[in-house]
């Protein structure tokens, strides 16, 4: 009988949509499922984890762990050197990598990055080539097996289950160990909605030609209401916008009804994280590119003046 | 101060694959330009207050040309890493033989992107840090060293962290989180006669055994094919018909 575990990350809402997503992945290939979660308020996902199929969830409540990646991979492997768990998932968030990448250097089993399902627990699925091949890789050598599944592959259901029985740990960290000290954590209001919930993604790469170009698609967002705007790995390599923008492998997957790409030439790393879009518009000079011959709508044209001209003509159609 | 750098080299194109679906190296491959932010990091670190810059790339022998470009940019030395044993290396693989190579100069500060521009796992600097018992900066979109530590803004879902990290401690940088200079003709002529060790695994204490590859592809599939749409040139009613899409997807 198998055995997973999740890495459940939460904040003061509760428990991430990855988490959930985790957990039901989780279900499909195991009969033995926990959850683990870091720092104050832990305990609190009881009934969300449960629900969602883990029976039970070790909460590691200690204040020292929170933003300290080293000792909750520290904390995380010495527990599962105890229980001794099939696999372990991960969401490939920031701080998923962080703790999957260091428990993997004290565990020295496999690993996997980038995971949009998981097929068995040493086997999990990938997209690579812009999601063209699914590709399934086993995963041999010792347990536990680290998974990392990319938010937003999978969609969360809930199980029915009870709330999961509690297991307070506190993790005996080695001595001496140094981390990073979060001084202030800050957060970046931005206009409108954010990229993971947008109904309207507007997203520019290197064929917007520099960073001003940028303020066009925030006015054309601000017309649409309830669009956000993201970037291409491009477009954010080239220092046009902060790597919050970036849509793609390692990026952010963004599924809204409509997603809007201007300038966007579709390299296969940028087409992983928007392709499940409902309806796709690309607008790009370059009739040839392949965001263009995936799109439902692709117009041939300089987005200079086929963006400026469409936020007028919303906003000519709202004032009507 | 001195400073480690990791440098991958992969394909900077669209990458191409052969008969049996396996990338296709060797033409237009390049420093990955991932890399660059923290080359000019450790670049501007070390003009500031001495001590040496060292890249470290893992590859075949094309590879050195990753190295070449950061020597040229102005980083001190370089090591390749270079093993049959090697080909098809995994991620830890990868974080064994990046560890060992840093351990080979005495280091303040290691150095590496995010993620590769060709693997994407997004692990592996994290992996490095733990096998070296170093504290971590990832995600890192700016940088300050002063006075032993490290201050760095790290980027999080909602906005970023301010963090400080004594040194030795190893750092991961966003694009964007520096502005990576062009190497000059004097850097690329200087670039040449600069200390380049190539070494083998047995060289950095390694065995075949610690970078087997523990993964192997059990099933390709292709994914189902989105049909393509319609393609209208701009201008006749292009704008109406985009404004039309947006209205029955009900989001104007």
């Amino acid at each position: 009988m198998a055995t997973v575990w999740v890495v459940a990350e939460f904040d003061r809402d509760g428990a991430s949509g990855a988490t959930l997503e985790l957990l039901t992945a989780a279900r499909e290939v195991a009969d033995a499922r926990s959850a683990v979660a870091f720092g104050p308020g832990a305990e609190g996902l009881a009934d969300v984890v449960g629900a969602h199929g883990a029976t039970r969830l070790f909460a590691l409540g200690d204040d020292a762990i929170v933003g300290a990646p080293r000792a909750q991979a520290a904390a995380l492997g010495a527990l599962a050197s105890v229980h001794r768990p099939d696999l372990i998932l991960f969401s490939a968030s920031y701080e998923g990598r962080d703790v999957a990448g260091r428990l993997q250097g004290i565990t020295g089993t496999a690993l996997m990055g980038n995971a949009t399902g998981v097929v068995a627990p040493d086997r999990a699925r990938t997209e690579v080539f812009g999601g063209t091949l699914m590709v399934d890789v086993s995963l041999g050598g010792a347990t536990p097996r680290i998974v990392l599944v990319k938010p937003r592959s999978v969609e969360a259901a809930s199980s029915g289950g009870a709330a999961a029985e509690v297991e307070r740990v506190m993790p005996a960290l080695p001595a001496g160990l140094r981390d990073a000290t979060v001084v202030a954590r800050h957060e970046e209001t931005h206009a409108g909605p954010s990229l993971d919930t947008a109904s309207v993604v507007i997203s520019g790469g290197r064929g917007l030609g520099g960073p001003e170009a940028f303020a066009m698609l925030d006015d054309l967002a601000a017309a649409i209401g309830g669009a956000a705007v993201g970037a291409t790995r491009a477009a954010v390599d080239a220092g046009w916008v902060p790597y919050a923008y970036q849509i793609g492998q390692t990026g952010k997957t963004v599924t809204p009804e409509v997603y809007v790409a201007a300038g966007v030439s579709g390299a296969l790393q940028h087409i992983v994280g928007m392709k499940k879009s409902k309806r796709i518009v690309a607008i790009n000079k370059d009739r040839e590119a392949p965001l263009m011959r995936m799109a439902d709508l692709g117009v041939v044209g300089d987005v200079a003046t086929v963006v400026p001209a469409l936020t007028e003509e919303i906003r000519r159609r709202a004032g009507s | 101060m001195n400073v480690v750098v990791f440098a991958k080299w992969v394909p900077l194109g669209t990458p191409e694959l052969d008969e049996g679906r396996r990338l296709v190296r060797g033409h237009d491959d390049g420093l990955d330009a991932g890399d660059e932010f923290g080359i000019e990091l450790a670049l501007q670190l070390t003009e500031a207050d001495g001590g040496e810059v060292t890249v470290v790339t893992m590859g075949p022998e094309g590879a050195v040309a990753a190295i070449q470009r950061a020597l040229a940019m102005g980083a001190h030395r370089g090591i390749l890493v270079t093993d049959d044993a090697l080909a098809g290396a995994d991620a830890l693989a990868t974080a064994r033989v990046l560890a060992a190579a840093a351990r080979r100069q005495p280091f303040d500060l290691v150095i590496g992107g995010v993620e590769s521009s060709d693997g994407y796992t997004g692990t592996v600097p994290a992996t490095v840090a733990e096998l070296l018992d170093l504290p971590s900066v990832t995600f890192s979109r700016r940088v300050d060293v002063d006075a032993g530590e490290v201050r760095a803004e790290r980027q999080t879902a909602v906005g970023y962290d301010e963090v400080t990290c004594a040194l030795p401690a190893l750092i991961t940088l966003t694009a964007g989180a520096t502005e990576p200079r062009y190497p000059s003709v004097k850097g690329i002529m200087q670039a040449k006669s600069k200390p380049l060790d190539r070494v083998t695994l047995s060289d950095l204490g390694l065995a075949a055994a610690d970078v087997a590859p523990m993964q192997s592809v059990v099933a390709i599939e292709a994914a189902p094919e989105k049909p393509g749409g319609e393609i209208v040139e701009a201008g006749d009613d292009a704008i109406a018909r985009i404004a039309d899409l947006l209205a029955e997807a009900k989001v104007i």
